[in-house]
């Protein structure tokens, strides 16, 4: 899963996608996963640190990884 | 109309400006001089030409230093020629930029005329004028193999139920000038012809609904093939006569690529607006060329790129620079604003028709 590179994420979770002029808002740790995203690491890397840094089972972690991913693509932020 | 001398006339450029109806279908006026202002400094007036005593601009005088009254497009040429005449004796104006479609025939067709007095224009050709009029869209699309949406022209009501059992529900009609209505059965498509019809007068346009996200494009070419100026626009709040209230430039490049193909196909001149519907599988529809600037023009100035100052240096012969970059994510929000006004400047205006 990558991030389109053009998109412009804020620590607020705010996010622009400059070419198409939507504009999302996101919950902090939606923000942190994005910011993580952006600086290019893996899936498998990004689900350790919040299994590492948040009291969180796998089983959620990968239900709710999948619905976020889902919505990320419904709002044509990923670089599929 | 007479004209009355000016004393207090400042010795930087002059540019004569109409379209000053601010209102909720507004013109092009007042966007285009806050982006001439920006970009020019204070050495510069501005002379607003009207046509109705009520075009909000005209009492705005930080932004206009005079406004004169100019008569209908309907008057014909020879008015306009001799009433321009009259205000260039005391005005002595650089450049005049037009911004309303119904008035542009009119001022193409004195062009030289404005040149001998001194005063530069930066417009299209009547030919280039004609290409991209509503009426003549398909053709329009056909010739450059851009795509445009199926319309038919009626002049008759009685041709609207069988282009509407084609096109289907909705369906857009379209004043010749201005104004569009979305027709969701075949009563409220013949209430929307005589509507138009009774307003902007004959041929009222029948266009296929396309669904998608708006986009617009403001930009500038040179006559000679290039875009000078592109900037495209997403309308994120749009008024009940489909016009945008606020909006944000957005970086895509197909859209940028679409502005400089119709400056390359056609090589237009001056100031120009694509009205673009991209539909979710990204095709994008031109569905109308303005032949003018846009009234959200000053939003190009904001985002980085300043066409109307461009179109100003271009119609002195002052060399402009292709702009590349711009700042996406600019957004314009208008507002509605009470501006107090004396009656006795309403009066002048009224009687002297100039203010």
């Amino acid at each position: 899963m990558k991030l389109k590179t053009n998109i412009a994420t804020s620590e607020n979770g705010f996010i622009f996608n400059p070419a198409t002029g939507d504009s999302f808002t996101s919950n902090a740790l939606a923000a942190e996963i994005l910011g993580y995203l952006k600086s290019g690491e893996s899936e498998a890397e990004i689900k350790n640190k919040i299994l590492n840094n948040y009291e969180v089972e796998l089983s959620q972690l990968e239900r709710d990884w999948d619905d976020y991913m889902l919505q990320l693509k419904e709002a044509n932020l990923l670089d599929l | 109309m007479y004209v009355s001398p000016d004393l207090n006339k400042g010795m930087g450029l002059t540019i004569a400006v109409t379209g000053l109806n601010a209102n909720d279908n507004p013109g092009p006026g007042l966007a285009v001089i806050r982006a001439l202002r920006a970009g020019f400094g204070e050495d510069l007036r501005i002379i607003g030409l009207a046509y109705e005593t009520l075009e909000p601009a005209i009492y705005l005088r930080d932004q206009i230093d005079k406004t004169y009254r100019i008569p209908y497009p309907t008057a014909g040429v020879d008015a306009l020629k001799g009433r321009i005449k009259e205000i260039q004796k005391v005005e002595q104006m650089d450049v005049l930029i037009p911004n309303f479609d119904a008035e542009l025939y009119n001022f193409i067709k004195i062009e030289q005329d404005l040149l001998a007095m001194g005063i530069h224009t930066f417009l299209p050709s009547h030919k280039q004028l004609a290409q991209r009029d509503k009426v003549n869209l398909s053709a329009f699309g056909e010739q450059y193999q851009f795509k445009v949406p199926a319309n038919e022209v009626v002049f008759t009501a009685v041709e609207i139920d069988n282009i509407a059992r084609k096109f289907g529900f909705p369906l857009m009609v379209k004043g010749k000038f201005y104004e569009a209505q979305t027709a969701l059965n075949i009563a409220d498509a013949h209430r929307a012809f005589h509507k138009l019809h009774a307003k902007w007068g004959l041929p009222i346009i029948l266009q296929e609904f396309i669904k998608g996200t708006e986009i617009n494009i403001a930009g500038l070419g040179d006559g000679e093939g290039n875009a000078i100026s592109v900037i495209p626009m997403r309308k994120l709040y749009i008024t009940e006569k489909g016009k945008a209230w606020a909006g944000i430039t957005i970086d895509d490049e197909r859209l940028i690529a679409l502005a400089k193909d119709f400056a390359k196909a056609t090589a237009w001149k001056g100031g120009f607006e694509l009205e673009i519907m991209q539909e979710n599988n990204g095709n994008l529809y031109i569905m109308e060329v303005n032949p003018r600037f846009p009234a959200w023009v000053y939003l190009t100035a904001a985002a980085g790129q300043n066409q109307p100052k461009a179109l100003v240096d271009l119609a002195l012969g002052n060399p402009v620079a292709e702009m590349n970059t711009y700042k996406a994510g600019k957004m314009f929000i208008r507002y509605a604003w009470d501006n107090i006004v004396d009656v006795e400047e309403f009066q002048k205006l009224s009687a002297f028709g100039e203010l």
